[in-house]
């Protein structure tokens, strides 16, 4: 097991707990890579404070800066962390006690 | 924050090993239970199904056939898409214990990392759109 899987899923919901961070990420899921310039046209949220939210979201690895027209920096959602803590919630919507209480019920019919 | 890779449990039914044996490893026991539909070829490599309600079919692969003692699958999480090449472990463990059977359950993998959280990887992927962006922006500069 990577020793920063735990930091890299963590990352992920502190991003996410954000309403403001939730909301970028959820544009850059629908509408490909953009700038936070082409993003600050979209949403109600400032330039400045998408820029600052993108940053914080490159360093944790959540969104990757690629080079975009005007010499502007583009951001595209990078699916791997976001993947990494979809299998924890995953680990938690495993519902073996409710399985195994359908099985032990089907076990005791008679 | 702890990630949990591992998910047990232990319970004691009121059949013997044959009877619970039976529930986990052939289709109509699987799918009383467990799914809507199952399949299954009980062999070590062999192929299995397990259709849920509302419609989700995951595939499994059988991998340990020790009756009446050990059963064990590898599946695909529901919860991920289906070229995701991640899967989890799951291994039936049956004691008897009296009349009953003491039943144990372990899936374990869930802390495994997807492919491109890997940073190496990632990064000279894309690194290489980089490159190749800044060649573009710059071929069109000069056109």
């Amino acid at each position: 097991m990577a020793p920063d899987i735990e930091a890299v899923a963590e990352q992920v919901f502190v991003a996410l707990a954000d309403p403001t961070r939730r909301t970028i990420l959820a544009a850059l899921a629908t509408d490909g890579p953009s700038t936070a310039t082409d993003l600050a046209a979209r949403l109600p949220i400032t330039r400045q404070a998408i820029a600052k939210h993108l940053a914080l979201m490159a360093d944790a690895g959540l969104v990757t800066p690629e080079p975009g027209e005007r010499r502007r920096v583009r951001y595209r959602l990078r699916s791997g962390p976001v993947q990494l803590a979809q299998q924890f919630l995953a680990a938690l919507a495993h519902n073996w006690d409710d399985r195994l209480d359908a099985l032990q019920d089907y076990l005791t019919k008679p | 924050m702890p990630f949990p890779d591992r998910i047990e449990r232990t319970l004691t039914l009121a059949r013997a090993p044959r009877e619970v044996w039976q529930a986990l490893t052939t289709a109509d026991g699987l799918s009383a239970w467990f799914g809507e539909r199952a399949s299954i070829d009980l062999r070590p490599g062999g192929a299995a199904t397990m259709t849920f309600a509302g419609g989700v079919t995951v595939d499994m692969r059988v991998e340990r056939v020790e009756e009446p003692a050990v059963f064990a699958y590898t599946w695909r999480l529901p919860d991920l898409s289906e070229d995701d090449p991640r899967r989890t472990y799951v291994e039936f463990t049956l004691e008897p214990d009296g009349d009953g059977t003491l039943l144990r359950v372990v899936e374990t993998g869930f802390a495994q990392l997807p492919v491109d959280t890997r940073r190496e990887t990632y990064d000279s992927h894309s690194d290489g759109w980089s490159r190749e962006l800044a060649e573009l922006a710059e071929h069109l500069d000069g056109a």
